[in-house]
Formats: structure tokens, sequence, C-alpha cells
């Protein structure tokens, strides 16, 4: 049986058809990948599913029969949960007053919590989800908010699960979880539609998956008939190079030296703790480690948006760690935030203002006190055909750009600043393969024009491929450097997990 | 794109203005009046004479200076509930300088709006400051800083300012007034001033501060996303204050043309005038924007004049108006007409299909 057939789907947008008479065939019981560039049209289909976007054209039928979804509740009613790519947990609230939200089962009128915390804890259980019901959202790992976001679809009965860019924002040992849950789901009969960049993540659980480029169906196929390059070339439409091209490194002056830093959380705890870090011109140091153990709060300091306790910053031979965020992007930082949109975009504003959110206040983006948003057009047009990011025009909101491609215009306002030293927090986080294998190149070139770049990846990959030299982080120190050439996963994981070198 | 914002937010305000007429005229009929008959001497008895269409735009004046106060502040992501205190201050700063200087005609006349707009800017200051160093909630120390205001200009008229035996300070001179004859006449000697060309300009003004100026850009940068603006480096502290000092001399402007334009004097208040609070109903009907602002206050204008007039020709209590304006502003803000909007298309789509 067919779980869902979505017939001739087109949906517009203004200036762009997102969805251009896309056939989609799931069937019962299978985990269906959806594949395909940035902007191809993945996001709007699923919302489509689940009753967010009403199409222009085309029919859906869910087990066969033809249905109207015109929202999220009518999607519930026919089984359909949707884990989208940003989590809507309330924070304040426990897990189950999250997971009951919008569909409070009350006896006489009150709701009873006890009874919804068993059904929870059981659901967990039962599909080994690992979840705390009386935790608070805040409290939690993103790890285990999507976990509970998954049991927010359980507990309204879904059995067809759309899973939007789960892995995007989850670290290896998460993302190993997540798939054992979805081969449980699978077992207790769900069916998964799983949209994913990672194509290892498609070759190792999926059974069938369907290629999508520029809003049209290019190809369903089985995954055991196909392999990693083949459907890289089918997505992107050209052969895509897994490898980086590099030269050796050829190191410099130092451009960063940090000394006994030490960087206190708003708890007064030390996250970053007598951390010491040199990257050189001409150089990529890569920062290996698990999530939160001071990667984030050590660029917070260097980019000034986090109080130094002690230590010392110095850029170019120059204390930068008093200067504030200002002084320090015009000492020549350049900073790609590992949260596009806490830190990295203004949604509400254009494409274009985007494109100049630290340079606005300089020729020839303004003259004297007046902004020139002819020239910031211009140069966001530049930016946008560079970078190849995906959109109507340059005044199209952030907001509406496909995640992948507002994280391109981020890369490009960041690179084409040309700063000493580039700081690529997560540089690829939710970028299709053609897109990595391009930002890659852009990272190299930038570290071959004598710059230095600081780069912190939770996917040993990437750290493994652009570094020329690795710095393991642990607990808010550096417990180790390795060269990339001769270490081995092993290695790292080891000295990520806290044992030191010589205690190997 | 912001075609169809555009679009739509015009069409959510004239929904909203409609349903909400509709509610007055069923409170109407409940009380047992005839709803028609309001309407028709509401709007009648606010535009179709020369005097009274000055004096519909004399109570659109503040109006729309309020509402663009408030409008700028939220724009930066802040809530200026304390338009009502800044208008205060600056009636007495400008009534001080009107009364208590000695300058020629037009030059009076200018320094006391500008003092005006100043005094409102130093009660905007204040909060702006605490919530930018201290991140106290602006909301509060507005609410406190217009009690302030209410009971300190009270207490100056009472024992400082009134003339012997009244409640009231003596009148401003001509030469510190903003009311001239030419447009008196043009309006068959109502009371319309000045005040309204500054407050078309200062909607001008508005609109190039917000969208022309690097100012403008961190101010909107700041209110829609502080993290962002921090991280590039944008002062969010600075532009909070500055925000909250730029509203604060908006609303000080409205009320020097109040002072200078319409009382010429200060009497002892019980009550706040709800000019201010208003200024929150306008920014939210005019969507934020210089050119909704102004067709907002506009309407408020007509509505609140007109229902004096109404009161005559129909019998109709004025309050019966106020709950038309509290109905506005409870569709605007509770997005009523988008949810009808798509109520309709699932509908259509559903027979559709
Ligand atoms: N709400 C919206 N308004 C206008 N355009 C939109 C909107 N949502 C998506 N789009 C446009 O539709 C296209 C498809 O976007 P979508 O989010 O579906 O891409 P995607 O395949 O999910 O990409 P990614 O892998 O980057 O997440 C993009 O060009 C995007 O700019
Ligand atoms: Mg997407």
């Amino acid at each position: 049986m067919n779980a869902v057939e979505m017939v001739g789907i087109t949906k517009r947008f203004p200036g762009i058809v997102a969805n251009d008479d896309i056939h989609l065939t799931v069937k019962q019981g299978e985990i269906h990948a959806l594949l395909g560039e940035n902007g191809a049209g993945k996001s709007t289909l699923m919302n489509v599913l689940f009753g967010l976007y009403q199409p222009e054209e085309g029919e859906i039928k869910i087990k066969n029969k033809k249905v109207t979804i015109t929202g999220p509740t009518v999607a519930n009613k026919l089984g359909i949960g949707m884990v989208h790519q940003h989590f809507m947990l309330v924070q304040p609230f426990t897990v189950t007053e999250n997971i009951i939200l919008g569909d409070e089962r009350t006896s006489s009128g009150f709701i009873d919590y006890k009874k919804a915390e068993k059904e929870i804890q059981q659901l967990s259980d039962q599909y080994g989800l690992k979840v705390d019901p009386r935790a608070k959202a805040s409290e939690i790992s993103v790890g285990m908010q999507q976990r509970v976001e998954i049991l927010k679809t359980l507990y309204r009965g879904a059995d067809i699960l759309i899973f939007d860019e789960p892995t995007a924002v989850l670290t290896p040992q998460e993302i190993e979880e997540l798939i054992e849950i979805m081969r449980n789901l699978i077992k207790e009969g769900k069916t998964i539609i799983f949209i994913t960049h990672k194509l290892k993540e498609i070759m190792s659980v999926c059974d069938r998956v369907t290629v999508i480029r520029r809003g049209k169906v290019i190809d369903t196929v089985n995954v055991a008939d196909t392999d990693e390059n083949e459907l890289a070339a089918l997505m992107v439409g050209r052969e895509v190079s897994f490898e980086v091209n590099k030269e050796e490194a050829k190191p410099g002056e130092k451009v960063l030296e940090v000394k006994s830093l030490v960087v206190e959380d708003h708890r007064g705890i030390h996250v970053v703790d007598g951390l010491e870090l040199e990257v050189r011109a001409g150089e990529v140091v890569g920062i290996a480690g698990v999530d939160g153990n001071g990667q984030s709060e050590l660029i917070e300091a260097i980019t000034g948006l986090m109080p130094v306790k002690d230590g010392l910053i110095q850029l170019n031979g120059k204390k930068i760690n008093i200067l504030g965020t200002r002084k320090i992007i015009e000492a020549g930082v350049g900073h790609i935030p590992e949260d596009r949109h806490k830190r990295g975009l203004v949604l509400d504003f254009s494409i274009s203002e985007n494109m100049v959110l630290q340079t606005y206040y300089k020729p020839p983006f303004s003259k004297g006190l007046i902004m020139q948003y002819r020239e910031v057009d211009k140069y966001a047009t530049r930016l946008i055909e560079e970078y190849d990011v995906r959109t109507p025009s340059q005044q199209t909101l952030a907001r509406s750009l496909s995640g992948g491609n507002q994280q391109k215009a981020i890369i490009a306002r960041e690179i084409d600043r040309n700063p000493n030293l580039l700081i690529a927090a997560q540089p690829t986080r939710g970028l299709d393969v053609g897109a990595i294998e391009f930002i890659h190149q852009r990272i190299i070139e930038h570290r071959d024009k004598g710059k230095a770049v600081l780069l912190v990846s939770f996917e040993l990959d990437e750290i493994l491929k652009l570094s020329d030299r690795i710095a393991v982080i642990y607990e808010g120190k550096i417990i180790g450097w390795v060269d990339p050439k001769t270490t081995t996963e092993e290695e790292l994981g080891l000295l990520m997990a806290g044992r030191s070198k010589k205690e190997g | 794109m912001s075609q169809l914002n555009k679009q739509s937010t015009i069409v959510t305000a004239l929904i909203s203005i409609f349903l909400a007429m509709i509610i007055g005229s069923i409170a109407m009929q409940v009380a047992g009046y005839n709803p028609f008959a309001a309407y028709q001497a509401l709007f009648v008895g606010s535009l179709f004479q020369a005097f009274d269409l000055g004096e519909t735009i004399r109570t659109t004046t503040p109006l729309i200076l309020t509402g663009l106060a408030v409008a700028i502040a939220f724009r930066t992501g802040l809530f200026n509930i304390g338009v009502e205190g800044q208008m205060i201050v600056a009636q007495l700063a400008s009534l001080l300088v009107g009364i208590k200087l000695n300058l020629p005609p037009v030059l009076h006349m200018i320094v006391a709006v500008l003092v005006g707009g100043i005094a409102g800017a130093i009660w905007g200051f204040i909060p702006g400051f605490l919530k930018a160093v201290r991140g106290v909630n602006e909301v509060i120390i507005c609410i406190m800083m217009n009690f302030i205001a209410l009971y300190l200009s009270n207490v100056l008229v009472r024992n400082w300012l009134s003339e012997q035996g009244t409640d009231s300070t003596p009148k401003i001179p001509e030469s510190a007034s903003l009311r001239v004859d030419f447009l008196s006449e043009m309006f068959d000697s109502s009371r319309v001033h000045l005040g309204i060309i500054i407050a078309l300009i200062m909607a001008f003004v508005m609109y190039i501060l917000l969208w022309k100026t690097k100012r403008g850009y961190e101010l909107r940068a700041v209110g829609y996303n502080p993290s962002a603006a921090e991280y590039a480096g944008i002062n969010v502290k600075r532009n909070i204050i500055l925000s909250m000092v730029i509203s604060g001399f908006f609303a000080g402007l409205a009320g020097a043309g109040e002072l200078l334009g319409t009382q010429g004097y200060m009497a002892i208040q019980s009550a706040f005038t709800g000019i201010g609070f208003d200024g929150i109903a306008v920014a939210l009907l005019g969507a934020n924007t210089p050119i909704g602002v102004i067709l907002a206050a506009l309407l408020f204008g007509v509505l609140t004049y007109g229902s004096q007039n109404m009161e005559h020709v129909a019998q109709v209590p004025p309050e019966l108006i106020r709950v038309v304006v509290a109905a506005i502003i409870f569709f605007v803000a509770a997005n009523i007409s988008g949810i009808l909007l798509g109520a309709v298309k699932k509908k259509r789509r559903a027979k559709e299909s």
C-alpha cells in the first residue's frame, strides 16, 4: 500500500516555482529520502503535505484515499506528523507539557498530567527515545529536544513521519542514536520521509530516495541500486568531488594568539578554562571536540560577544579582548556564526540589507549619514551571483530563503570582506554536497591568500579535510594537537573524550 | 514581496475598520439608537464643513505625532507606553518658554516647540537608559513616568504657575502661539494650527530616518534581531536609548502642539488625555509606517471629533464610538481579517477540488 501519494503538486512563491508538477509516492513502512540542492523545494513540498502551504495544483492521497489537507490539525488527523528543522518547544514548559500542548486530553475538565506522563514514558521506552517526561525544555540538549518533537508526533498518533533535516543540528553521536530510533519506528510499522543532505545517512538507513532539482523530480531510485557518487551527480546535475584540492600550507606570521583564556558563562562556570591557541597566516586550524566543551564561548570571546574573564587575545600582535565587536571586526575578523537565525541574519531584512550587516556605515554603502541602497543592491547582486545564492531577487526577505541559501548568503558576506582571520563555525551546516564542495574550495582559497582560518565543526570529516592542524578541545582547554594527515578517527575520538595523548 | 505585504496590511486595516463599525452599530442598536443616523452624523459632522474639517484636522494633529512616536520605538523593538507622560512634560516646558521668555514672534514659537520636543525626549531617555543599562522593562518605567509627569505638572501648576484663585495658568502670548490667521480663516475660524504642518513634516522625517539613514538601518536591525545586531558590531544599548529619545521627541512635539496651538494654557488635570494611548492604536492600525500612521490618525480624528457632533445631532453618547475604536484595535491586534481571509480561501479551494 502507498502511505502517501502526491500527484502533480505545483506550489509557487512570488518570483519562483518552488514545486513544479511533483509526483512522490511513499510506500507503507519505508524510509523514503528526499534529496536535492538548497532551494530545490524539499521543505516546501513537505509543508504542503503537512497542510502549512496550499498547493496551486495537484492532489494528495493518503493510504490510497484522496484528501485535502487544509492545516496541521487535519494532517494530524490523517496520521501525519512533522519534525521541523527549527524546533518549536516552549522553553519554560516540561517535556510532558510541551508534548500535550494542543492535544490536552482532559477528564472532567482537568488535564491528567500523571496519565499523560505515563503514556509519554511508555512511548519513549517503546521506541528507545530515552526522554525524561519531567525535564524542562530549556534544560535539555538539542538531540533530546528533537526526540521530544518526535514524541510529540507519536503522541498524536502519527504513523507517517516527516523529518526535515533532523541531522543538520546533531552531533555524530546523536545522529547514530537518531538512526537507531528511525529503525525502531519502522519496526513498529511507521513510515518515514527523511530530508537530509548527508548521503551517508541515506545509504545507511533509507529504502528509496527521490531526487529533486529546481522544483522538479529528477528520479526515484532504490538505495540498494545506487551509490553516493551517483546520487550526488543526480541531484546537482554534474559530478561532485568529495575531495578538497589543496596544496601544502605555507604558514606565515601569527595572526591569532590566545593565551590562558578564561571565559565564564552566566552561571559563573569557567567554560573556557586557560585555553591556549595560535593560528598563523596561510593555515587552517580546525577545532575538534564534543559539543559543549567551550567552542562556542571561545568564538564569542574572540569576537567580543562575550566578556573575557582572564587571559589575552591578540590579533596580528594587537590585544583585542577589550575592543568591542565593532573594533574587532574592523581589525579584520570575519565570523560565520554557528546559529544562522540567532546571529547571522536579520530575517526580516532583505538579502541586500543582510549583505552589509557589518559594512553598512562605510563607503560606498553610505555617504555621510545617508545609506546608498543602490550600491548595497549592486553589491548584493554580485555576491548572490558569485556564491550561487538561489533567491528570486536581492530584495527578497532573508526569511523566505531556504535554509541552505541563507547559509550561503552569510558565507558570501563573511568571506568577501576578506578578513585576516576567518572564524567558521559549522560553516556547511544544512548545505547540499555541491555547495559544500564550493564553500570548502572558497575557504581554502582564502587560506591561500595568506589569511588565517579557524574552523569549528562537529563533522570530523570536514575538520580532517580542511585543516592543516587540528586542536582538540575538551572542558575548555586544548588538550592536544594532531596532524590531519597522520591522525585517525580513533585517535581523534579518544582525545575528544578527554584522554590526553600521553596517557594514550 | 513587499508589495504583497503592503496590500495585506491595508486590507487588514480596512476589514478591521469595517468589522468594528458593525460591532459599533450593534452596540448602538442594543442601546436603542439608530446606527445609520449616528454614522451619518459622525461623518457629515466631521468632514463636510470647513469649520468641522479644521477641527478634525486639529484633533488628528497630535494623533499623528503620538502614533509616529509609538511606531518609531516599536521599529526598534520597544513599547513606548510613556507617550502620555512625555506629552505632559513637553506641555509644561513649552508653556514655560511661552510665558516666561520674551522673544520675537516667530522665534518664540520655534523655541517653544523645540523645547517641548526636547523635554519629551528627556522623559523618553530615562526609560530607554534604564532598559539599556539596567535591563529594566521599559513598559513599567514608562507607566511610572506617566504618573510622575501628571502629578508633577499638577503640583507646578497649582503652586507656582496658576493665576491667583484659579486652577489654570495664564495664556501664552501671541508670539509663541502656533495659531496663524490664514489657517484659521481657511477653515472658518476653527482652531486648526501649524501643528499639522509639523506633524506631516515629522512623518516624512521618520521615513527618511528609518529607511534612508545609517542610523535607521541600525535602529531597525536592533528592532528585528538584537543578537544579530550585536554580532554585527552595532551598539545595541545606544540604539535602544536613542530610539526612546527620538520617540520621546515626537511625543514632545505632540504635547507642544497641543499647548501652543490648541489650549494655550495648562490646567490641573485629573486624568490623562488619552491622546498618547490612542497613539498606540494609531501605530498599530497604521502598521508602524508613516503613511499608515497619518491615515489611521485621520480616522481616529474623524471618530473622536465626529462623535461630539453625533451626540448633538443623533443624541448618541460618544462613548459608543470608543467601542468602535476599541473594536478596531481588537480586530487588528488579533488579526481577525487574516483568519477570515484564510477561511474564505480554504472554502474556495475545497469547492474546487
Ligand atoms: N515562505 C516563502 N516565501 C517565498 N519564497 C519561499 C518561501 N518558502 C520557500 N521559498 C522559496 O522556495 C524555494 C524552495 O525552498 P525550500 O525551503 O523548499 O528549499 P529546500 O529544498 O528545503 O532547501 P534547503 O535544503 O536549503 O533547506 C526557495 O527558492 C525559497 O526561496
Ligand atoms: Mg529546507
